[in-house]
């Protein structure tokens, strides 16, 4: 699973931001294994670091994993005849990543015909993976964290991780244009008091693309060949 | 807020969306406009995560050349672009940072 790789520098660049931010060792492995979601982590050590007020840092929380509901949809109908337990226990694991290579597995299955009735246990072993990955990763930056140096600007990594998330995901008008007003609005609103800012950015920004989104629907056609004229 | 207090709210808050739609399937159905909102959560946040990152290191705006991390951003978003490769960017945008820091004076 190259997967879990992937993961873990940005367990430890999290474990050194989060020592860097102020959180103690403690609290800062509490935020992985009682949280357990990489982007939401780095925005909430941010809002810390910056001070912002703790209901501002849990609203942000819910907005940057408000994508995790449409994993919860997908994921649903292969779950629907478990016991409540298998559901409360896999939804605490359902990560990006889990998620990712689940319903990869999922499809192929449903493509082939092949009923497994034990697939959930699969998610149960990526979800596992995914977090004693998460943890041991997370621990290993917050040993270091004190050694690293704040000349090597390592809070940089956050940016660039999420440029690289990003980049690739503007496939479409309706996801550029939210991109685009977010971030402008971003920086106009960055003044803002209680780091609101982001909050208000996001909001705005899906405005801005669901509103393309249904002018491209309804004279994309048309759009298309005025543009190519 | 206790940091305590503060880490099992966002602890509840994520498992709850996680946990939302597999115990309520069959029960209530997305509206095709949420689902098309929910797909732009990424890129509207990440995007408003970065821009600021980039364009207002110091908290105030700077467009001059002297803004290592936009030319560093910048090229790392090209990386993105043309190879789709996350650890790959990450390493461009860090590597290009830590050469302009060594080099232009800051």
């Amino acid at each position: 699973m190259p997967i879990l790789l992937g993961v873990v520098p940005f367990g430890m660049i999290y474990g050194v931001l989060a020592v860097g931010a102020g959180l103690t060792v403690g609290a800062a492995m509490a935020m992985s294994s009682i949280v357990f979601a990489g982007s939401a982590q780095f925005v909430s050590v941010q809002l810390i670091h910056a001070g912002a007020p703790g209901l501002i840092i849990v609203f942000t929380t819910f907005i940057v994993n408000l994508r995790h509901i449409l994993y919860s949809a997908s994921i649903a109908p292969y779950l629907a005849k478990l016991n409540p337990m298998w559901k409360w226990l896999l939804a605490y694991l359902l990560t990006d990543e889990a998620y990712a290579v689940t319903i990869t597995r999922y499809n192929q299955e449903a493509a082939s015909s092949v009923k497994s009735a034990s697939r959930h246990w699969y998610l149960l072993g990526a979800g596992l993976a995914m977090w004693s990955t998460w943890q041991v990763s997370t621990a290993a930056g917050i040993f270091l964290g004190a050694q690293v140096p704040s000349s090597w600007s390592l809070d940089f990594t956050i940016a660039l991780t999420f440029i690289a998330l990003v980049v690739p995901a503007l496939r479409d008008r309706p996801s550029l244009a939210a991109a685009l007003s977010a971030g402008i609005i971003a920086v106009l609103a960055f003044g803002l008091p209680y780091k609101l800012g982001l909050i208000v950015a996001a909001i705005s920004g899906m405005a801005v693309g669901l509103w393309v989104e249904t002018r491209w629907l309804s004279n994309g056609r048309r759009g298309e060949q005025g543009d190519s004229r | 807020m206790n940091v305590w207090l503060l880490l099992i709210c966002m602890g509840l808050v994520t498992y709850t969306i996680r946990l939302s739609l597999i115990v309520l399937i069959g029960r209530i159905n997305l509206p095709p406009i949420i689902q098309w909102a929910l797909c732009l959560v990424p890129p509207a946040v990440l995007s408003a995560i970065i821009f600021p990152e980039l364009l207002m290191p110091k908290g105030m705006l700077d467009l001059s050349f002297g803004n290592l991390r936009l030319h560093a951003g910048t090229l790392a978003a090209v990386v993105a672009w043309r190879t789709r490769n996350v650890l790959l960017t990450i390493g461009v945008g860090m590597v290009a940072l830590w050469v302009l820091q060594a080099v232009i004076p800051h």
